[in-house]
């Protein structure tokens, strides 16, 4: 396809989708009588009812359901493998298999060390460049990884982390190595190396994260009545005590948003690991895990069991999130 | 400090003017804390400026010294770019493309199909209202991952597998829960005066929603318009999975294959990156406001 053939199509769909919302408006406006707001509200909910039914609703049903199956034997030579129940057979294999009690290991790493590290991080900086003189531009820098695709931060970091090896007069190209070297260590492949490379990586989300931890938690900052932190001062309390007793309990539900939109956020994020690795070398993550065996390896029973996974240990975080949101509210 | 982007530009909607307690609210001595902000800041910043140097250092350089390097040995070229560019070795710019026909519909489409839906859940009275909107809300956590393969089956089915459209159609339908959730709390803010008044001039549900709250909604949809934009522009899985070459594959799948053909060669690598991550960058930038209030509206209420 040529350039102006991708953009005629782009166009041709466009105004087929405008022309389904004309027809639903102009229906909508045509609609007369008593069960009048039913039927303009029907009108208006089919086509993302069409969507989220056919789109999620189906698929995610579809996927619990080929989570119980595994591929089968072939009854003969080119025909395809049969689907055969296996019950729980695969989440079993999930936590029994040893290449994937790796995996769930790393996952428990980026879970917990990403919202953490990187809400550290943004609530430091937060308070750092609260009020100076340069807060603009200074937060615009921390926050300028989040416009940037996972992929293209893999290559950023990819770049920080090259390696060549320490032979003669052979210079160090990625900077880690070359600081690494200038305090006195032997380069090292960072990617290459299990456990650490796992954390390598996720230094790369929390890089992308620490802006958003930021971004909300300033402006929970700056909402903190003056009069508390005034009357604080008053009573003699110091930086720490401040931070301690005035700053963290009054940004409380910001912090656990942040928390916990990072811990979602992270569960299912497979670009780096993916672009970086491949899952190779011990690094690979439940997200990652799913992609692999669903479209690489033909696992699709085992895929569809990760992907299940995933959505089971988002569940407790949004309802934790919820409830905290609530008692908060309820305050 | 040089750094690849140093734009002047607000992070804040609105600042409070600066009051007489400001400087008893400061936590930290000044100069401790300029110098850790700036330690972090530094250390945010160099990766990409890292990046942006060697997209333009020819290959020998690049290849056998670091970035870093580039100030007491500058060499410039541009032909990293005109090799990615090339049709031979990276053919970006009909990824470049692939990217925009993309992005504009699975923008376009949710963004609409939301507003319809979050007024109706709004403004419009009818039976099974709560049951409904909750079901959206709670539709928001059902991670893409579970449904792309059944989702992939279909398109097969439907005979559209390899076409734009399975992409349009994946963004528009993962977009919709969050999209008619924020729009619907927007739209919700709007005084009910405001809307009854219009009624009682006779107008039906259309023109309410055009006349009186689409012009009350622009920042609104702004901010989610922008929000779709990047999570499109920036996808990889979704285009994985459903584009089947080069025909329709974005930059992100773009490169993520010359990492794997090109890992070797740095100054590519990084040329290829820089490309892929200017538009979202120039677009975050001119737009912030907008994204950081939706930001703050769909992270401490979502």
């Amino acid at each position: 396809m040529t350039a102006s053939q991708k953009i005629i199509q782009m166009l041709i769909a466009l105004l087929v989708f405008a022309a389904v919302v004309a027809v639903i408006l102009f229906g909508a406006s045509r609609v007369k009588g008593k069960g009048r707001d039913r039927n303009v509200a029907v009108l208006f909910l089919i086509p993302t009812a069409v969507f989220v039914l056919v789109g999620l609703v189906y698929p995610a049903l579809r996927t619990i359901y080929g989570s119980f199956f595994t591929a089968g034997t072939s009854p003969g030579p080119g025909q395809p493998r049969p689907d055969v129940w296996t019950g729980l057979g695969n989440y079993q294999e999930i936590f029994t298999s040893p290449d994937l009690l790796v995996v769930l290991r790393n996952t428990f790493f980026w879970v917990t060390v990403t919202p953490f590290v990187a809400t550290a991080i943004g609530l430091l900086y937060a308070i750092l460049v609260d009020r100076a003189r340069f807060e603009k531009i200074a937060k615009t820098l921390i926050f300028l990884p989040m416009a940037i695709s996972f992929v293209g931060a893999s290559i950023i970091w990819k770049l920080v982390y090259e390696f060549r090896p320490d032979q003669g007069s052979i210079k160090q190209i990625g900077l880690l190595n070359q600081l690494w070297v200038m305090v006195g260590g032997s380069p090292q492949q960072w990617l290459l190396d299990a456990p650490w490379n796992t954390f390598f990586l996720i230094a790369i989300l929390i890089w992308i994260q620490a802006g958003f931890a930021m971004t909300i938690l300033s402006a929970a900052i700056k909402a903190i009545p003056d009069d508390i932190v005034e009357a604080a001062r008053l009573d003699g309390v110091g930086p720490i005590g401040m931070f301690r007793y005035i700053t963290v309990p009054t940004i409380r539900p910001a912090l656990v948003v942040v928390l916990t939109t990072i811990a979602i956020a992270t569960l299912k994020v497979f670009d780096i690991v993916r672009t970086l690795t491949g899952g190779n070398f011990d690094t690979s993550v439940v997200a990652n895990e799913f992609y692999t065996k669903t479209f690489g390896t033909n696992q699709q029973g085992l895929g569809a069991a990760l992907a299940v996974l995933l959505f089971v240990l988002v569940v407790p975080i949004v309802v934790y999130n919820i409830r905290q949101l609530r008692a908060s509210e309820a305050r | 400090m040089t750094t690849s982007v140093a734009p002047v530009s607000n992070v804040d909607a609105d600042e409070p003017p600066l009051k007489a307690t400001d400087r008893a609210k400061r936590t930290l001595s000044r100069p401790g804390a300029s110098l850790a902000a700036l330690v972090i800041a530094v250390l945010w910043t160099l990766p990409t400026f890292g990046l942006a140097v060697t997209s333009i250092r020819p290959e020998r350089a690049a290849k056998t010294t670091g970035w870093w390097t580039f100030f007491t040995d500058p060499q410039v070229t541009f032909e990293n770019y005109q090799t990615i560019f090339g049709e031979r070795t990276g053919n970006l710019g009909s990824f470049f493309i692939n990217s925009f026909v993309i992005t504009i519909p699975a923008v376009v489409i949710p963004l609409v199909l939301a507003a319809l839906a979050a007024y109706a859940f709004a403004w419009i009275d009818f039976k099974g209202r709560s049951f409904l909107f909750v079901v959206i809300f709670a539709l928001q956590i059902v991670p893409i991952q579970v449904t792309l393969l059944p989702l992939l089956k279909l398109y097969v089915q439907a005979g559209i597998a390899g076409s734009f459209a399975t992409i349009w159609l994946a963004h528009s339908i993962f977009a919709l829960p969050l999209a008619i959730f924020l729009l619907h709390n927007f739209m919700r803010e709007i005084p009910r005066e405001l809307i009854e008044a219009a009624r009682m001039d006779g107008a039906g549900h259309v023109q309410i929603l055009f006349r009186v709250l689409l012009p009350l909604l622009t920042p609104a949809l702004a901010a989610f318009g922008i929000f779709q934009f990047l999570w499109v522009w920036n996808d990889l899985l979704v285009a994985l999975t459903f584009s089947t070459g080069s025909n329709t594959n974005p930059l992100t799948v773009g490169i993520f294959n010359l990492q794997g053909t090109l890992g070797s060669s740095p100054h590519l690598l990084a040329a290829g990156a820089f490309v892929s991550i200017i538009v979202p960058i120039a677009v975050f930038l001119s737009l912030q406001r907008y994204f950081v209030r939706g930001l703050l509206a769909g992270g401490l209420k979502g």
